[in-house]
């Protein structure tokens, strides 16, 4: 099972120099620059853990890297994804997502079926790795 | 003498008077800001003088019937008379575009059945004219704030999917008639498991005898949390709740919501009322609504007559739909560059400036309405991924319904290839590739790591659809040498 959240998940796992050049993108569209990671794949997992503060004003790519690379230190077997924010007026979201690490080993997802009423199906979808608790779910990180 | 206002006793003498001397031709009039504001390209029969076709375009769309009335005084009918105030000659042509203004008076808050019964009530079948169409409209900010809008729009969709940076990827679910409810849940699975965001119900896709509509929405709902579970994101299938009555619509629409779906959809020809109740009922569930802009061809696509589709891009932004169908310029429905552009930054944009070029006639302010995500459907494939990108932009849903189904390795494959496609040249474009020039190279490249997307190339990449267009803007921008 390979997760296809983000902007590229169906691109070749992106090499370092890869990474830099979606940041300087964003950088030079004034986008604030996040890193971040999680043990939890839930596709409505939105906040993920935030890996220190936006850089609102990082101008090289390489500074937006350290953090990167710290991160994926810290936490080798988590997810860590870098997100753009566009704070211009009348947009205010994400403006890029991509995943630059993953887990070695991604179970994947089991889907619940509760059956109701007239056929009607409840559906749950529940990460295998989210059996073991929060921190212990991939490995050691 | 028309063109001149007549003086008191003459004006109100009974019997037929020109509609210019009635008032309803006024060039000295200077539009008030919380004016609505109309252009329309006039072809007058013979013989008519077109200040009084334009006169008479403004009377018939607002006060006047074709005699004096004297009941005409017992209101303050100068503020009530549509005026036209500027006629240009279309060079070229017999074609006139008249500028015509109604006092926000006229129309009922948040009603686009009130407003149409009047632009476009009476006036398209006027004798004097040979044809008519309804260019634009500039919404004063007074009447705008009177609509909700999409119920979500753009921002919120995609915080709602939590998909960014890309355009989103659909596809129509094909043969769109004929399939049995668990065979067509099989194409949803397929689709959203290689790799789309959405699939969707055709439009004309309601309920009839081969699949009724409750067993459609529970196969396609397994399809959808199948492909969610494969792929950790989140899916959806524009459930179509078109049906004969508002009843029917609304009673599809709860089914849909109690399976969870993250969308739901509706055609053109259910009517206005019936999108602003949806509309309503979209946001206060939460749930996406799509618009098939069905039937639409009929009335947009003759430059002469009728009504723009840049018009109804500004009624379904008003209405309030999450998605429309709006052109791909490069497939196989009709399409102009510069007039698709106009319809794209009419429904993203909350600012869009005259821009003659686009066939956008009026400054247009939108004051954070929010935008309609557009929708490219009809004849287009991953070959061409770099045209759309560059045509169409990242916020659009692009839909390869052939295109996806039809790859001959399967549909998840076809999903498979528009999604690596789209994710190459998106990566190009930000590192800074002149992605358009580029474009078959990067898509190569993309293919040779992926099976699927060589195979669509190998398929479709040298197949266009290259005719000329009906409906393109009168100004063409002369060429400035570098």
């Amino acid at each position: 099972m390979h997760i296809t959240q983000g902007t590229f998940s169906y691109l070749p796992e992106f090499t370092d120099d890869e990474i830099r050049a979606q940041v300087q993108y964003a950088i030079d569209n004034d986008w604030a620059i996040a890193v971040e990671f999680t043990d939890d794949p839930h596709p409505r997992n939105i906040y993920w853990e935030m890996w220190a503060l936006p850089m609102f004003d990082v101008s090289d790519a390489a500074g937006a890297m350290l953090e990167v690379d710290a991160c994926r230190e810290a936490y080798p077997d988590h997810y860590v994804r870098v997100t753009a924010y566009d704070p211009r007026y009348h947009r205010q979201t994400t403006a890029l997502s991509f995943i630059v690490q993953r887990p070695k080993e991604e179970p994947g997802f089991h889907l619940e079926r509760q059956e109701v009423h007239d056929r009607v199906v409840r559906y749950t979808l529940r990460s295998y790795a989210a059996n073991d608790p929060e921190g212990q779910r991939y490995g050691r990180g | 003498m028309s063109g001149d206002k007549a003086k008191s006793d003459e004006r109100w003498a009974a019997g037929v008077q020109p509609y210019a001397s009635m008032g309803y031709w006024n060039e000295d009039y200077d539009p008030k800001d919380t004016d609505i504001l109309a252009a329309f390209r006039i072809t007058p029969q013979e013989g008519v003088d077109p200040k009084e076709a334009a006169a008479a375009v403004a009377g018939e769309s607002s006060t006047a019937t074709w005699t004096v009335v004297w009941t005409d005084r017992l209101t303050a009918h100068e503020q009530y008379m549509a005026k036209a105030y500027q006629l240009d000659k279309v060079p070229g042509t017999d074609q006139y575009i008249a500028r015509i203004a109604y006092d926000i008076d006229l129309f009922e808050e948040g009603s686009i059945a009130n407003l149409t019964s009047s632009i476009i009530g009476n006036v398209f079948g006027f004798k004097p004219l040979k044809a008519l169409r309804l260019e634009d409209m500039r919404i004063p900010t007074h009447y705008v704030k009177t609509f909700p809008g999409p119920p979500h729009g753009i921002v919120v969709e995609r915080e709602y999917l939590n998909k960014y940076g890309r355009p989103l990827l659909g596809a129509t679910v094909k043969p769109k008639l004929g399939l049995s409810a668990r065979m067509y849940g099989r194409v949803v699975y397929e689709a959203l498991k290689g790799g789309l965001d959405f699939t969707k119900d055709d439009e004309n896709i309601n309920s009839q005898p081969f699949m009724r509509w409750r067993d459609r929405f529970l196969f396609s709902m397994e399809g959808v949390n199948k492909a969610q579970a494969a792929t950790g994101e989140i899916k959806g299938h524009y459930l179509n709740v078109t049906a004969a009555s508002m009843e029917q619509m609304y009673e599809r629409a709860e089914f849909a919501k109690e399976l969870g779906s993250v969308v739901i959809m509706q055609d053109l020809t259910v009517g206005y009322t019936a999108m602003q109740s949806m509309s309503h009922w979209a946001r206060a569930n939460g749930v996406l609504l799509h618009l098939h802009r069905a039937g639409h061809g009929t009335y947009t696509r003759q430059k002469t007559h009728g009504v723009s589709f840049r018009v109804i891009s500004k009624w379904c932004r008003l209405i309030g739909v999450d998605h429309i169908h709006a052109g791909t310029v490069v497939g196989k429905l009709e399409g102009d560059p510069a007039t698709t552009a106009g319809f794209y930054d009419t429904l993203r944009l909350n600012h869009i400036p005259e821009n003659p070029a686009n066939g956008i006639f009026f400054d247009q302010y939108w004051a954070s309405l929010a935008g309609v995500m557009p929708v490219a459907s009809g004849g287009i494939h991953a070959g061409q991924m770099h045209q759309l990108l560059h045509y169409l932009g990242e916020d659009v849903v692009l839909q390869f319904g052939g295109g996806t189904i039809g790859h001959p390795m399967g549909i998840a494959a076809g999903a498979t290839a528009n999604r690596v496609a789209t994710e190459a040249m998106i990566k190009a474009r930000n590192e800074g590739r002149d992605f358009l020039k580029e474009g078959d190279e990067i898509l190569r490249k993309a293919a040779k790591k992926c099976k699927p997307l060589e195979v669509a190339i190998d398929t479709w990449g040298d197949i266009t659809f290259d005719y000329a267009s009906t409906d393109a803007p009168d100004v063409t921008p002369t060429p400035t040498s570098a």
